[in-house]
C-alpha cells in the first residue's frame, strides 16, 4: 500500500484522489468485516458488504464534509492555511464525524440492503449491545482515518513550508551576493584597475588589496554568522576607498568608531547596503559630489551605527533604479536576528542629505 | 582645400577612465583633436552645442543627466544645418541598455575599454566620416527613438498629487492638458490651473497611458486629446496650438514624427 503512494502522483488528479481514499478505506473495511462476523459469528460474506457500505459512505460524507466546512471558512478567513489544506480544526471535525457516522449507517444499510436483496433489517440491529459495538467500530474506524489524513496533511504542511523556508534563505544569499557584487561597480572597479596597473603600478596594487578584501568579506557575509564592529569599519573603508579611486574629489568620506565598541559583534556588511545607497542614489547623480560620514555610538544598551550623506537627498517616491533591495535586505536580517529589539530609519538629514539609523541591542 | 581635423567630446565621471580614453585615444587616432573631458551629462551637452564636436563618447550612468538623456538633449537642441556628431555610448554592465544598442546598430564600447576594442570603433566611426551624409541627425534620431524609455510601462496614474504647503491639491490626470519639466519640478497644467509636483518627467512618463500622453520634447508630456492644430515648422519641429490654452508648446524633431497627417 505504501509502495503505491509515489505511483498515486503520477495518475490524474481527482483519480488518485479516489484511489489515495480507497486504498485507506476498503482494507479498514474488510478489517471491521472480519472482526465483526467474528464478534457476531454471522457469515463473512453479506458482513463485507455491509460494512464496506457504511464504512464508504461514513467516509465520503465526513471527509466530503470536512473539506466543505474548510471551504466555506476560508471563505471567512482567508489567511487561515490550515482551512486551505481542508482542515477546518478539531471542534468542527468531530460534530461532522458523528453526523457523518449517522448518515452513513442509514444510507450504508440502505444500499447493503438493496445490494443483497433484503428487505428486512439485518439481524441483530434491535439488539441494544450490537447497537453499541456498530457505533464504536464506527467512531474508532472515523477518528482513525481523520486522524492520519490530518496528521499526513500536517506533515506535508510543514515539509512545504521547510522547502519554501529553505528556497527562500538560498534566494536572499544569492540576492545579498548579488548586491554587494554589483555588476557596475564590479567592471567600473576592474576598468579604473586596468588603467592604474599601467600608469601608477604601487597605487593598482593598493587598490586590488582592497578589491580582494572587498571581496572576502562579501562572500563570508553571505554566509552569515558575525564579526567585530572594527572589522566592519574596515571593510567599509575598502568599499570606500574603491570608490574613491573612482569618483576621485567627489567622495569625502569620515569614520568615527570609538576604541570601546571595535570589538562588539555585527552582522558582516550589514553597512554596507546602505553605504552603497548613499553613494549610487545621494552622491553619484549629483554633481559635486558630497561627503559620507560613518559613525557608531553607545546610547545605554544600545548600539546606535549611523551613515550620513550630503547627497541628493532620499527622492519623493522610490526611484524606477533602485529596487530598494538594500534597504529591504538591512530591515530583513535585523528582524531574523534581533526580531523587534533592532530599528532601521532612514531620515533627510539636518542640512540636506539622508540619515540611516541602525538601533542594535547591545547584548543579544 | 583641407578638411578640418576631426574633434572629439568626452563625458564620463569617473577621472582615471577619462584620461585613460583619451590617451587611448590619442594613440589609435592622433588625426582626432580631444576639445573637453567632462565629468557630467549637463556640461557635456552645453559644451557640445558650443563646440560641435564630431565625435562624442558618452558615459551612460552620468550626475545630471545619463549618456542618453545628454544624446537626447542634444539631438533636440542641435542647431540646423550643422553636422550631427557621432555618438559612441560607454558602459560598465548595463545588460538592457546592451541589448538595445545592438538592436539599433548604435556603437558603443564596455569598460574596461580594451584597445582592440577601441580601435574597432575608431575604424567604424572614420569610415562614417568618409562617407558621411546628410542624413546623420535622421538616423541618430531614429536610433534614440528606439532607445528612449517609453510611456505606459508601470503602474497607470490616475491623480496627480501637488502639494502646497499642507494643503494636498489633488488632480485627476484626465484634467492635465501637459506637463512641463521645471528645474527640479514638473509643471502639471490643466485649462483653469497650473500645479508643481516634486517628480522627475521621466520619472512620471512611464507611468502615463502612451495612447493618450505623448511625449513630445524632453521637457513636454502633452494629453493628445488637447491639441488642437500642429503644424510644421522649416527647422523640422512642431509647434502645438492647445484647445483651451492660448500658450503653445514646441515638438522637438525627435518627436515630431507623431505628427505627421493621415
Amino acid at each position: 500500500m505504501i509502495a503505491l503512494m509515489p505511483v498515486l502522483d503520477t495518475l490524474p488528479r481527482p483519480v488518485a484522489f479516489v484511489l489515495r481514499h480507497l486504498l485507506l478505506g476498503v482494507p479498514l473495511c474488510v478489517f471491521i468485516a472480519a472482526f465483526l462476523s467474528v464478534a457476531f459469528s454471522d457469515p463473512f460474506g453479506p458482513m463485507l458488504v455491509y460494512s464496506l457500505s457504511v464504512g464508504l459512505t461514513c467516509q465520503l460524507l465526513i471527509d466530503g464534509g470536512r473539506r466543505l466546512a474548510a471551504r466555506l471558512l476560508a471563505r471567512r478567513h482567508p489567511q487561515g492555511a490550515a482551512l486551505h489544506r481542508g482542515w477546518p480544526g478539531w471542534h468542527w471535525t468531530v460534530p461532522i464525524i458523528l453526523l457523518g457516522i449517522a448518515g452513513g449507517i442509514q444510507i450504508g444499510y440502505a444500499i447493503a440492503g438493496a445490494l443483497l436483496g433484503v428487505k428486512a433489517a439485518p439481524p441483530d440491529i434491535g439488539n441494544w449491545r450490537s447497537w453499541f459495538i456498530i457505533l464504536t467500530v464506527c467512531l474508532v474506524a472515523s477518528l482513525a482515518v481523520t486522524g492520519s489524513l490530518w496528521a499526513r496533511g500536517r506533515l506535508a504542511a510543514v515539509e512545504r513550508d521547510a522547502q519554501r523556508a529553505q528556497r527562500a534563505a538560498a534566494e536572499n544569499q544569492l540576492k545579498l551576493l548579488e548586491s554587494q557584487l554589483e555588476p557596475h561597480m564590479l567592471f567600473n572597479t576592474l576598468a579604473n584597475l586596468r588603467v592604474l596597473i599601467g600608469s601608477d603600478p604601487l597605487r593598482a596594487q593598493a587598490m586590488l588589496d582592497r578589491l580582494i578584501a572587498f571581496l572576502r568579506a562579501t562572500l563570508q557575509a553571505s554566509r552569515s554568522g558575525t564579526h567585530s564592529l572594527g572589522a566592519e569599519f574596515e571593510r567599509l573603508a575598502d568599499y570606500l576607498a574603491l570608490m574613491q579611486v573612482r569618483m576621485g574629489p567627489r567622495l569625502q568620506y569620515a569614520f568615527d568608531l570609538p576604541d570601546a565598541l571595535r570589538a562588539l559583534p555585527v552582522p558582516p556588511l550589514l553597512l554596507q547596503p546602505i553605504v552603497e545607497n548613499s553613494i549610487q542614489h545621494g552622491l553619484e547623480p549629483s554633481v559635486a559630489g558630497g561627503r559620507i560620514d560613518i559613525a557608531a555610538r553607545r546610547e545605554g544598551a544600545q548600539l546606535v551605527l549611523t551613515v550620513r550623506d550630503s547627497g541628493i537627498g532620499l527622492a519623493p517616491s522610490p526611484s524606477p533604479s533602485g529596487t530598494r533591495f538594500g534597504t529591504q535586505q538591512v530591515r530583513d536580517r535585523l528582524a531574523a536576528l534581533y526580531g523587534q529589539a533592532a530599528r532601521f530609519r532612514l531620515d533627510a538629514a539636518a542640512g540636506g542629505g539622508t540619515l540611516a539609523t541602525i538601533t542594535l541591542p547591545l547584548a543579544p | 582645400m583641407t578638411t578640418p581635423r576631426p574633434t572629439a567630446l568626452i563625458a564620463e565621471d569617473e577621472p582615471l577612465l577619462a584620461e585613460s580614453l583619451r590617451q587611448d585615444l590619442a594613440a589609435l587616432w592622433p588625426g582626432l583633436d580631444v576639445l573637453a573631458v567632462v565629468g557630467d551629462g549637463q556640461t557635456a551637452v552645453e559644451h557640445a552645442l558650443v563646440r560641435r564636436p564630431t565625435v562624442c563618447f558618452f558615459d551612460i550612468r552620468m550626475p545630471a543627466l545619463s549618456g542618453l538623456e545628454a544624446a537626447q538633449a542634444l539631438a533636440e537642441d542641435w542647431p540646423d544645418g550643422e553636422p550631427f556628431p557621432l555618438i559612441v555610448f560607454v558602459t560598465a554592465f548595463d545588460q538592457y541598455a546592451l541589448a538595445a544598442f545592438d538592436a539599433q546598430a548604435v556603437d558603443y564600447v564596455v569598460k574596461p575599454v580594451q584597445r582592440e576594442r577601441l580601435a574597432l570603433c575608431v575604424q567604424r566611426l572614420q569610415a562614417r566620416l568618409a562617407t558621411r551624409t546628410g542624413d546623420a541627425l535622421q538616423r541618430s534620431l531614429e536610433q534614440l527613438r528606439a532607445l528612449l524609455p517609453a510611456a505606459g510601462t508601470r503602474p497607470r496614474l490616475e491623480v496627480v498629487q501637488a502639494q502646497v504647503g499642507a494643503t494636498v491639491h489633488l488632480v485627476p490626470v484626465d484634467d492635465v492638458l501637459y506637463f512641463e519639466a521645471a528645474d527640479k519640478y514638473v509643471r502639471v497644467v490643466t485649462a483653469d490651473k497650473e500645479h508643481l509636483i516634486r517628480l522627475a518627467l521621466k520619472e512620471l512618463l512611464p507611468q502615463l497611458d502612451a495612447q493618450r500622453f505623448w511625449q513630445v520634447h524632453r521637457g513636454t508630456i502633452v494629453q493628445v486629446r488637447c491639441i488642437r492644430e500642429a503644424r510644421r515648422e522649416e527647422s523640422g519641429k512642431v509647434t502645438l496650438f492647445l484647445r483651451g490654452r492660448p500658450e503653445t508648446l514646441t515638438a522637438s524633431r525627435l518627436y515630431a514624427h507623431l505628427f505627421k497627417g493621415q
